[in-house]
């Protein structure tokens, strides 16, 4: 553990900013000695995952937490997350723990295949793990690490980038389990996969790790669900790589349903090859602070890739949104729609980057951002960011924050629709561009609810 | 016909927007089963009236006030005026993308059932009324999926102000330069709509600058608004007049231009 002694104290010390900085190196410091606890309980694991452990917890400790100064961290001050004096999860489930009414958070869907885990950890009598379609392999990920001879080593944090984000490694070095989702060459699975964590337990840390691999031509449909029967404060920390080879194609949706007060912080690194198709749908509803990092690398030719996101915040919530789609490869294509709702005093951030590698030549990419905004104390940040390097492309990208239109409330007031009905109508024709997208009834049907409660608090 | 029951009083009615003051006092009085005609150049107070009356919040009412059925108009939230039965059709409705016209037309007709104490309309009868409606203003049906006026012409935006007029059929209708941009054509369409919701109980409130519209629907009475204040009153030959001879033919005219 080292402590730069070296470092002069600012000319004009703020005694409060002082003490959340030092509470923020104690809580460094906490994370780390869990990892050294946890020294024995990793021994059967294999080795490269020790070694991919290892790797990332000294990245940690090198970086420490992000702060406001990090550009990617300028308007997200992670502080009372990084702060939270919590618990990482693994394993400890007792009887207590599956006591509650999880269903409603499951998909209508009947066909639907689900693996649950609650407070972290693989809830097999909540889950579907048998009788599996055939070409899936559906596991958590603890199952998975004992499995010897499986995808995990070529995969498993390969994408997710540990270097550039504290909490991917923490993740990495602190993961207990999550889902492993294997689809053989050519499956088609036709019912969507749920993955749905659910969170009972207040001030627990669940460090949550997915991997999704979809091998030549597979197909797929997949829902994220984080979800909390409680008002409790916990922070969920999740990072989800997906891989799709050549021709796959992978619906991936993400809905946060987190706690008023929890912290969620996760990253989907998707990372897709040569005539892939991945459209990934983030929906946003829950948290005192969310961060989501969506980040896309096209590998090969002919990739589409599309990243949407709709975000709905009040009373204080902060809600961060950080994309990046890599054009690595000519003629790819690439969609973006972000969509978000603000009202209180909440705030919400975008920022959009697209990279156009110097080979990528014929890239499309689209990028828009629009953000509404129903109170004036709301605030939203938001920036496109595209580096191009190649000169044969096609990028656009629209960036816009308003407030209801008056003249189409007065409208609808006009011909007898109350003027909270009328408010109602206007921000779900907002978010309707990205909630269209939904190919899974039952999931747009829970999402439309969710916009619903939110507006009427 | 005057012995028909009163609708609509307008008193000694002033309002401004910002520091303007547009309408100068008001007196208006509108019978069940009447059509008046409010008139005027550019600038007038016509459009000025017809928002004031529809609740539009812009306005503020300095003096005067409106009886409406008994009650104090100016009170009432603009969905409580719709409500109650007043319709104004807009001289430029609003495009709501997102919202498509079955469900905003279906929202409101239970808004105003749930005003009046009745349950919410049932499909079936829902899509008959619309149908029926449309028929009306000869409609056509694939508007009903689309957004709000979401990329209408001026003139299906005007036939579809008549034809959520014919839908939720209300006792006092206010037509706000309705004839403005529109072709013989759909104008006939339009008037026809309007003409053929008339009858002893509904009365209409038609603003409009040319008298070409008065040719379809025919007033009662027609006003001459000049800044802010009605200068002349008659039957439909005074629109006739005004035709003929100008807004300068108007003796209230006349006096203020003189000074």
């Amino acid at each position: 553990m080292s402590t730069n002694l070296l470092t002069a104290p600012p000319a004009f010390s703020d005694p409060r900013k002082e003490k959340l900085q030092e509470r923020t190196r104690e809580a460094k410091v906490r994370y780390l000695m869990a990892f050294d606890a946890g020294r024995s309980r990793r021994e059967h694991e294999p080795e490269w995952l020790q070694a991919r452990r290892a790797s990332a917890i000294a990245h940690f400790e090198r970086n420490g937490f992000p702060t406001v100064r990090d550009e990617d961290w300028k308007y997200t001050d992670v502080t009372p997350a990084a702060n939270l004096i919590c618990e990482p999860q693994f394993g400890q489930q007792t009887e207590s723990t599956f006591e509650g009414d999880f269903a409603p958070f499951y998909l209508d869907e009947k066909t639907t295949l689900r693996i649950v885990f609650v407070n972290g950890t693989l809830a097999p009598q909540l889950s579907t793990l048998d009788n599996l379609p055939s070409g899936l392999s559906l596991l958590g990920m603890q199952d998975a690490l004992q499995t010897p001879g499986n995808a995990l080593q070529t995969h498993l944090g390969r994408y997710a980038s540990v270097e550039d984000n504290a909490f991917v490694a923490l993740n990495t070095a602190l993961f207990h389990d999550g889902a492993f989702i294997h689809l053989q060459k050519d499956a088609q699975i036709e019912s969507p996969i749920q993955l749905l964590f659910i969170n009972t337990a207040p001030l627990s840390a669940p460090h949550v790790r997915n991997l999704v691999l979809l091998e030549e031509g597979a197909r797929a449909s997949l829902v994220e669900s984080y979800v909390s029967l409680t008002d409790d404060t916990y922070l969920t920390n999740v990072v989800t790589e997906i891989i799709a080879k050549e021709n796959a194609a992978l619906d991936h949706y993400k809905e946060q349903l987190e706690s008023q007060t929890a912290y969620h912080i996760a990253t989907t690194q998707i990372q897709a090859q040569e005539n892939a198709n991945v459209e990934s749908h983030t929906f946003t509803f829950g948290g005192a602070i969310s961060r989501h990092d969506a980040n896309a690398v096209m590998d090969g030719e002919h990739i589409e890739v599309t990243l949407n996101g709709l975000y709905v915040a009040g009373r204080t919530q902060l809600m961060d949104n950080h994309t990046v789609m890599d054009h690595a490869k000519p003629n790819c294509h690439s969609f973006e729609e972000y969509v978000g709702v603000l009202d209180g005093k909440a705030v919400g951030v975008f920022n959009g980057k697209i990279f156009v590698r110097q080979d990528a030549q014929k890239t499309d990419a689209k990028q828009s951002n629009r953000a509404l905004l129903l109170s004036r104390d709301a605030e939203v940040n938001t920036k496109p960011q595209l580096e191009i390097f190649a000169d044969d492309v096609k990028c656009t990208h629209g960036a816009t924050v308003g407030e209801l239109d008056d003249e189409a409330l007065f409208y609808l007031r006009a011909r007898g629709i109350s003027a909270a009905n009328a408010r109602d109508m206007l921000v779900y024709a907002f978010a309707q561009a990205v909630l269209n997208n939904v190919a899974i009834p039952s999931l747009r049907e829970q999402l439309e609810k969710q916009l619903m409660l939110r507006l009427r608090h | 016909m005057s012995e028909r029951p009163v609708l609509l009083e307008i008193k000694n009615l002033h309002a401004r927007v910002e520091e303007k003051e547009i309408l100068r006092g008001i007196d208006l009085t509108v019978h069940e089963g009447e059509t008046h005609a409010i008139m005027g150049p550019n600038g007038s107070g016509k459009s000025t009236l017809a928002s004031v009356l529809a609740g539009r919040e812009e306005y503020e009412v300095t003096a005067g006030e409106v009886i409406y059925k008994g009650k104090d108009l100016l009170d009432m939230a603009p969905e409580e005026r719709a409500c109650e039965g007043v319709f104004l059709a807009f001289q430029y409705p609003v495009e709501i993308p997102g919202v498509s016209n079955t469900y905003f037309l279906k929202a409101a007709v239970n808004a105003i059932r749930q005003h009046r104490g009745e349950g919410e309309i049932s499909p079936v009868d829902f899509l008959k009324l619309v149908k029926e409606k449309m028929a009306l203003v000869e409609m056509d049906q694939s508007l009903l999926n689309r957004s709000v006026n979401e990329g209408f012409s001026g003139g299906e935006k005007k036939r579809c102000e008549i034809f959520q007029m014919a839908v939720l059929d209300p006792q006092l209708s206010i037509l706000d330069e309705t004839d403005s941009g529109l072709d013989i054509d759909a104008l006939r369409i339009v008037s026809n709509g309007v003409n053929q919701l008339r009858d002893e109980h509904h009365a209409s409130i038609v603003v409009t600058h040319y008298q070409r519209l008065l040719n379809y629907i025919v007033p009662d009475f027609v006003h001459v608004l000049y800044q802010g204040r009605i200068v002349q009153s008659g039957g439909k030959e005074l629109a006739l007049e005004l035709e003929a001879n100008g807004y300068e033919s108007i003796k209230g005219i006349r006096e203020v231009v003189a000074g």
